[in-house]
């Protein structure tokens, strides 16, 4: 027992993820910098943010609206990426801790810091927050099937399993697999999928800050909103770390193989950074449609070249 | 200085608040933004709820309708939050001064914490301001 919260509360859960998680929104927000020929916020900054709002700002209420949800829906999220971080870390760091069928509750625990921000912006009862709650659930509803399918395609491409610890054992023993064409149109289609599960910019349309400013964080300030920040941080890392485990031939850490994995969540972050530096943020329509149509396509065309055997 | 001021002073969100303005002191407050001069490595991020911000950068003449506006706007924002009144018609009112529909210049109807003269401000005038409003609040 003792154990268990130990791992939640401190190493691969909620203190581990949150830093770790900082650092490479430092990094996405340096990168970002770059791009645009900027100097960029100091390392830092991510921690200088998350401080701030916990400890100086103040909290303030919707007047009109269900206090409790509202105060709840990010510690709710929190937790939800915390214990993803778990699950997706622990078996990365050689500890088979995991159970059988762990893949599915991972895609389950990685809905819960949005459908959490849903419930925060309901709470609130401002009109843009509304909106901003209605396209994520919109652009959930395209993503997630997408997602699915994707860990279809994984788990049957490593030999039915469904644990992630076996997926990674697996790769150890016969390659990455990425290095596949089918491999190649998943890890396409996943990128995507963190884009827009992260809200990052082809994505944002739930927070756009031009035109809802903000969105469904429009209502928040100081803690909550401060714990919204590090559930981001935290699915910064346990995506892209998904990504890696899954796809990219797994993470171990300990040894050089510890710098090449760090290496392996770095280089997504930096494709998801690119990406969102490089496109406009498109309608939900249009998010929806991709989503529906292209990605559940190229991930359908991945399974079936999957089972050919390419 | 404790942890709390540190962090405070590190990372400043900015909520641009435009009264009746000629639109200059607003692109010299995004000109603040841009890759010459670039805030952000101050750790400023121009925000777009007053509920995130810190610092509310009011620029532009205050006529009637924007004083119901602007003090909806300062008493939405998130405490401890800095009030900085931003070129010649922020400040005093300016040529807008003896206007009819001029409800006072933003320090008549909310407290400001620094002023920053000017027709436009230049960039470099208005980030020589936000840093003596730090220097000032943090020592």
């Amino acid at each position: 027992m003792a154990q268990q919260i130990f791992y939640f509360l401190v190493f691969p859960g909620l203190l581990f993820a949150g830093v770790a998680g900082g650092l490479l929104s430092w990094f996405d927000r340096k990168v970002t910098a770059w791009v645009q020929f900027r100097r960029g916020p100091v390392l830092m900054q991510p921690f200088y943010d998350f401080l701030k709002l916990l400890l100086v700002k103040e909290t303030i209420v919707p007047a009109r609206g269900s206090v409790l949800t509202f105060l709840a829906a990010p510690v709710f999220g929190l937790f939800g990426a915390g214990i993803s971080a778990v699950f997706i870390l622990l078996p990365a760091f050689g500890i088979a801790s995991g159970f059988t069928g762990d893949v599915i509750v991972i895609f389950y625990l990685l809905t819960i810091p949005s459908l959490s921000y849903v419930i925060g912006a309901l709470a609130s009862g401002n009109p843009l927050a509304s909106v901003g709650a209605s396209r994520e659930i919109k652009l959930m509803a395209g993503f997630e099937l997408t997602l699915l399918l994707i860990f279809a395609a994984v788990i049957m491409k490593s030999g039915m399993n469904i644990s992630l610890y076996g997926i990674i054992e697996y790769q150890q023993e016969n390659g990455a697999l990425i290095g596949s064409l089918s491999g190649i149109l998943l890890f396409i289609a996943v990128i995507f999928c963190i884009q827009a599960k992260l809200g990052m910019v082809p994505f944002d349309i739930a927070e756009a800050e031009t035109e809802l400013s903000e969105g469904a964080f429009i209502e928040f300030s100081g803690p909550p909103y401060a714990l919204i920040k590090l559930t981001k941080y935290i699915m910064l890392l346990v995506l892209p770390a998904l990504a890696g485990a899954m796809l990219l031939g797994g993470l171990h850490f300990g040894g050089l193989s510890g710098l090449w994995s760090v290496l392996k969540i770095l280089a997504v972050v930096l494709l998801l950074t690119l990406i969102r530096n490089t496109n406009p943020r498109v309608k939900v329509g249009q998010a929806m449609r991709f989503f529906f149509i292209w990605m559940n396509a190229l991930v359908i065309a991945a399974i079936i070249l999957g089972y050919l055997g390419l | 200085m404790g942890i709390k001021s540190l962090c405070l002073k590190k990372s400043l969100w900015l909520f641009h608040f435009g009264g009746a303005s000629c639109n200059n002191c607003d692109i010299e407050i995004l000109d603040c933004l841009t890759p010459r001069y670039d805030v952000e490595r101050l750790g400023m991020l121009l925000v777009g709820s007053p509920r995130h911000a810190d610092v509310i950068l009011v620029n532009g003449s205050i006529n009637k309708r924007d004083k119901e506006r602007l003090l909806e706007v300062y008493n939405q924002a998130a405490r401890p939050c800095f009030v900085v009144a931003i070129g010649a018609c922020g400040c005093t009112g300016g040529i807008f001064a003896e206007g009819n529909t001029f409800a006072g210049p933003v320090d008549k109807i909310i407290p400001v914490d620094a002023y920053i003269p000017g027709c436009p401000p230049k960039p470099e005038a208005i980030l020589a301001g936000v840093v003596k409003l730090v220097k000032a609040k943090f020592g």
